[in-house]
């Protein structure tokens, strides 16, 4: 194919505008912003006095800790999409009906999700009734409205609609790799767990490093549509995170340059994240993977 | 096998089974218990919140419809998507050519740049995306809200299409190019209807993160006629009167259109990440 010099940045051209607008540009105004502090009127440059008032603040420390608690969450689903996508691969009766009815949460808005379960962990809601009526009154509590429960109960639905991403991706790569190395641990004589031991967890190594980088990155990062419909950060801020004190300070309180540190720490936290995936990936290039 | 083998070959199958059930059970309760008090009278969700509805009635999707300007909501999400996704598509195929069939010195590097793009979380570019757009008049618009979805779609739509043009075979492009095609010919003639099932799967993944996306059209359309309907459905839980079987009739009506996409395209759907993920 024969083209002039400057014909791919042509081709190129509409979208790096548009990464410019919507990533670089704001990027480097957000760094200015987050050093920045309105004084009569005027922006002025205050260095990392805003990161300082950020670290005293407690409201932020909690939102901080809250994203770590969430971090429990992401073994539980990565062993849970594990089991399920290993199950499922076993071609158990019906496995293609229940692949897709396993993904379905995954799909759903997670404003109707929240809704939804806001409603099924009411008080007066119906996993309290059926509590009941089984004979478990004593575990009939306030799912969503007492400050211990709450942070756990979110946990709880970001898991039921996030792992069945984790099972598409495993079931995907168990089924490209070669039947051959099953049958060979098979003639070996290798028991169920030997297998998965030794051939199924080895084989979807890349695959399993991939889904726990992604979903560290959605406990830290990608919280903030539960917790504004279930809880709104609440009862007190025992369900804030930082994203929604992001929200909070930006939208509510007209604190712009205390949000605008927030989102810088944010930032350098992902950027770590991708950089020790690309590591994890030692020479291989994003190029290369494809 | 003998009898005892077999017996343990039955339990570990059905112990698979019942696992596999339950999590679908709990997958689809959340689903069902939203659709059938959608058909519930208000009394009768307090007497009977997990059953069918003993006599179902379609007034909550009639106060639905009503309620909170419904079809507007709707019409916004509506033209949101489809505008963000459309120019998304051809903008990312367009630079996808460019990676996938010519060279150009930094390619490598802006490759990897783009799949890094892909994991930046929203929430922080939107404060600075704010006092931009307050600059520009773009604030409450949705051309403002479509170039912003439109820049958070690239990284993985352009990613995924590279990925699919390297895969058409040279001897396509060598032959259109000796019938006299041009660079852009070759594009639009060959490459695009060649991937068909890749654009498919890019408009099924990108529609529905639009549709579902709430943060930024909480922040960028505050006017009440530009809100969409995400926004309307998370405002519903903080009215005073909460109508719970009507607000479950919102939820179905704005859940149908991802449902049916999802059935018309699961597929290319689940190819769609998959190709994120899977070698």
């Amino acid at each position: 194919m024969r083209y002039k010099k400057y014909e791919p940045w042509l081709y190129l051209a509409p979208t790096l505008l548009a990464l410019v607008l919507v990533f670089a540009y704001p990027v480097v105004r957000l760094v200015i912003l987050s050093m920045q502090r309105r004084s009569k009127g005027e922006m002025i440059f205050v260095g990392l006095a805003n990161y300082r008032s950020l670290f005293k603040d407690d409201v932020f420390l909690e939102a901080v800790g809250n994203n770590l608690y969430l971090l429990i969450s992401v073994p539980i689903m990565v062993a849970v999409a594990l089991i399920l996508a290993i199950f499922l691969f076993e071609r158990i009766k019906g496995w293609r009906f229940y692949q897709t009815t396993l993904f379905l949460p995954y799909l759903l808005p997670i404003v109707v999700v929240g809704l939804i379960f806001s409603y099924i962990f009411q008080l007066s809601g119906v996993l309290n009734e059926f509590l009941t009526l089984i004979g478990l009154e004593r575990f009939a509590l306030d799912w969503l409205g007492s400050t211990k429960l709450a942070l756990p109960t979110v946990m709880f639905v970001v898991v039921w609609k996030e792992v069945g991403l984790g099972v598409v991706l495993f079931l995907a790569r168990l089924m490209s790799v070669e039947e051959e190395l099953f049958d060979a641990a098979r003639i070996d004589g290798a028991s169920w767990w030997e297998m998965q031991w030794y051939v199924t967890i080895p084989q979807l190594s890349t695959v399993i490093e991939f889904f726990t980088v992604i979903s560290v990155i959605t406990m830290l990062s990608w919280v903030f549509n539960y917790v504004y419909v279930m809880t709104a950060g609440g009862p007190g801020n025992s369900t804030m995170v930082t994203e929604l004190y992001v929200y909070l300070q930006g939208f509510r309180y007209n604190q712009m340059n205390l949000a605008a540190a927030t989102s810088v720490l944010i930032l350098i936290v992902t950027i770590v994240l991708i950089f020790v995936q690309f590591r994890l990936r030692e020479g291989e290039d994003g190029w290369e993977q494809i | 096998m003998s009898g005892s083998d077999r017996f343990f070959f039955w339990m570990g199958s059905s112990i698979r089974q019942l696992v596999v059930i339950l999590a679908t059970l709990l997958s689809l309760f959340p689903i069902y218990f939203m659709a059938v008090s959608a058909f519930k009278t208000k009394d009768e969700y307090i007497a009977n919140k997990w059953g069918l509805p003993a006599a179902p009635i379609l007034d909550n999707f009639a106060t639905a419809f009503s309620g909170e300007r419904f079809f507007i909501r709707f019409a916004n999400s509506t033209i949101l998507t489809v505008g963000s996704v459309l120019i998304s598509l051809i903008i990312a195929c367009l630079a996808a050519y460019a990676f996938a069939r010519m060279e150009f010195p930094g390619k490598r590097a802006l490759f990897n740049l783009l799949i890094s793009l892909m994991v930046i979380p929203p929430v922080v570019l939107i404060v600075p995306l704010f006092v931009s757009m307050v600059q520009w008049k773009l604030v409450n618009t949705y051309q403002g809200v479509i170039l912003i979805y439109t820049g958070l779609m690239l990284p993985f739509s352009t990613f995924l299409m590279t990925n699919f043009f390297r895969t058409i075979p040279r001897e396509i492009i060598d032959a259109a190019l000796i019938d006299g095609a041009s660079n852009f010919g070759v594009f639009w003639r060959i490459m695009m209807p060649l991937s068909a099932p890749a654009v498919m799967t890019l408009v099924v993944v990108n529609a529905l993160w639009v549709w579902n996306e709430l943060l930024i059209a909480l922040v960028f359309l505050q006017k009440d006629e530009l809100k969409t309907l995400m926004v309307g459905i998370a405002a519903m839980r903080s009215r005073h009167y909460v109508d719970i079987p009507a607000t479950m009739a919102g939820l179905l009506i704005a859940t149908i259109p991802i449902v049916v996409l999802y059935m018309f395209g699961q597929r290319y759907f689940i190819r769609g990440l998959v190709s994120g993920a899977v070698k």
